[in-house]
């Protein structure tokens, strides 16, 4: 069967795709929240005002969320799933909680997902957390990516925060993946 | 310089002599904000791992049911061609997605959005937002019942006409067969000007995103009706990860 092909999101995304807290997987004030945030820029350097991106996390502990809830957020359910639009600056941001490791040893990362106008179909990446230089050195997507690439795929950190720049385009582009049934589908 | 239809057209013809699959091609100058937007780098293959092995979760407690009807979510009712449509939602492999989320955005039957961007002077319709959501059946079904949307000028080159269409933002049974695209009208005439539809230069792929017109859906003295089922890029999932949801 043959997959069904993506179009652009387009300009009035904000339409459909908006909602109340959606950016929000933990509320703000929560003691273990962390800001994620960062810029959507295209091959200019310009920021991308009509971006949105969607992460998809484990909870701390490495567990998978498998609650309902993202779109009526109950303040107490991590569900692990939130959506962020980019403002007239290209900034988009995340209060969420910082992804555990699934098995220990693994490096952890955000799953994220980019849309835009202008983005003929969304592209996937990762966010991963900076902090374990053996382990993100032993993650099998890192080492496989050229050295000088690598860094587009690991946050930087804040105070109470982590910094994740998108950059579409450009010598300093971020690596975008794909994944064996999404490259069959379309072979 | 504001470019022609004319130079659209060619530049769409040029494309079309490298075919791309049957995905939208990333790089497509015929659609003008993709110049600068699209990642010049081939996407890097990988083994999905962990979370990426999962989708997200949606139910009943985030969606409504009438959310599904976007013409009752006014004090009257909407201008417009009253229409259902519907259709399942299936993976690669033919299983159908159930209990997943489907998001759905479209313009008035003018051709306007409720969007503050939107400037088309072509009236809004106070009785239409153009918003709805449905959680998928059992079988992978949805439904959802709307108005007709209109088609829409945009600036992409001189007389720049979208034409009709509803936006579908799609989860599957993992995170990688996430998916935003658009549905389309049988026989629509703008169908070989719009430079976002022949983005995907494979025609038999372009066809996938055209719903059918199906009197059985039409509902006497009431609306007219459109199927369109959608498939997904398979899962990654083994069967038995599957399965084990479904329990
Ligand atoms: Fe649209």
């Amino acid at each position: 069967m043959t997959a069904v092909p993506g179009q652009t999101v387009g300009p009035f995304f904000h339409l459909g795709l908006e909602y109340p807290l959606m950016n929000e997987l933990v509320p703000p004030a929560h003691p273990r929240a962390v800001r994620l945030h960062g810029r959507v820029t295209d091959g200019l350097g310009a920021p991308v005002p009509d971006a949105v991106l969607e992460i998809w996390q484990p909870d701390p502990q490495g567990h998978v969320p498998q609650a309902p809830g993202s779109l009526r957020r109950d303040g107490w359910t991590f569900t692990g799933w939130g959506r962020a639009a980019t403002d007239p600056d290209g900034h988009y941001q995340f209060a969420t909680l910082e992804p555990g490791a699934t098995e220990p040893g693994r490096a952890p990362f955000f799953a994220v997902t980019v849309f835009a106008r202008g983005l003929t179909d969304r592209l996937f990446t990762r966010a991963y957390l900076p902090d374990d230089p053996d382990v993100l050195a032993a993650d099998t997507l890192l080492e496989s990516v050229a050295p000088d690439r690598r860094a587009t795929l690991i946050t930087t950190r804040e105070p109470g925060g982590l910094i994740f720049d998108v950059r579409l385009q450009g010598d300093d582009e971020t690596v975008f993946l794909t994944y064996p049934r999404l490259r069959d589908a379309w072979a | 310089m504001e470019l022609s239809q004319a130079d659209i057209n060619r530049e769409i013809e040029a494309a079309a002599r490298h075919p791309g699959g049957p995905q939208p091609k990333h790089d497509y100058p015929p659609y003008r904000s993709s110049v600068l937007r699209h990642p010049k780098q081939p996407p890097h293959l990988i083994d999905p791992e962990s979370i990426e092995l999962w989708a997200p979760a949606f139910g009943h407690r985030d969606v409504a049911d009438d959310e599904a009807d976007l013409t009752i979510q006014h004090a009257g009712t909407p201008i417009g061609e009253r229409m259902v449509v519907a259709g399942r939602v299936l993976d690669g492999d033919g299983r159908p997605v159930a209990g997943q989320l489907v998001e759905v955005w479209q313009a008035n039957a003018a051709g306007r959005y409720r969007h503050q961007r939107d400037q088309h002077p072509a009236p809004h319709d106070p009785n239409f937002t153009g918003v709805g959501r449905c959680i998928t059946g059992a079988d992978g079904s949805y439904r959802f019942q709307t108005i007709k949307p209109g088609p829409y000028p945009w600036r992409n080159h001189r007389n720049a006409w979208r034409p009709a269409h509803i936006h579908f933002s799609l989860f599957g049974l993992d995170f990688t067969q996430r998916v935003v695209t658009q549905m389309y009208f049988p026989g629509d005439p703008l169908f070989g000007y719009d430079p976002i539809y022949q983005s995907i230069t494979d025609p038999k792929a372009r066809e996938l995103l055209i719903a059918q017109y199906d009197h059985d859906l039409t509902t006497p003295e009431w609306s007219t009706g459109y199927r369109w089922d959608i498939v997904l890029t398979g899962t990654h999932r083994t069967p038995l990860d599957t399965d084990e949801d479904v329990a």
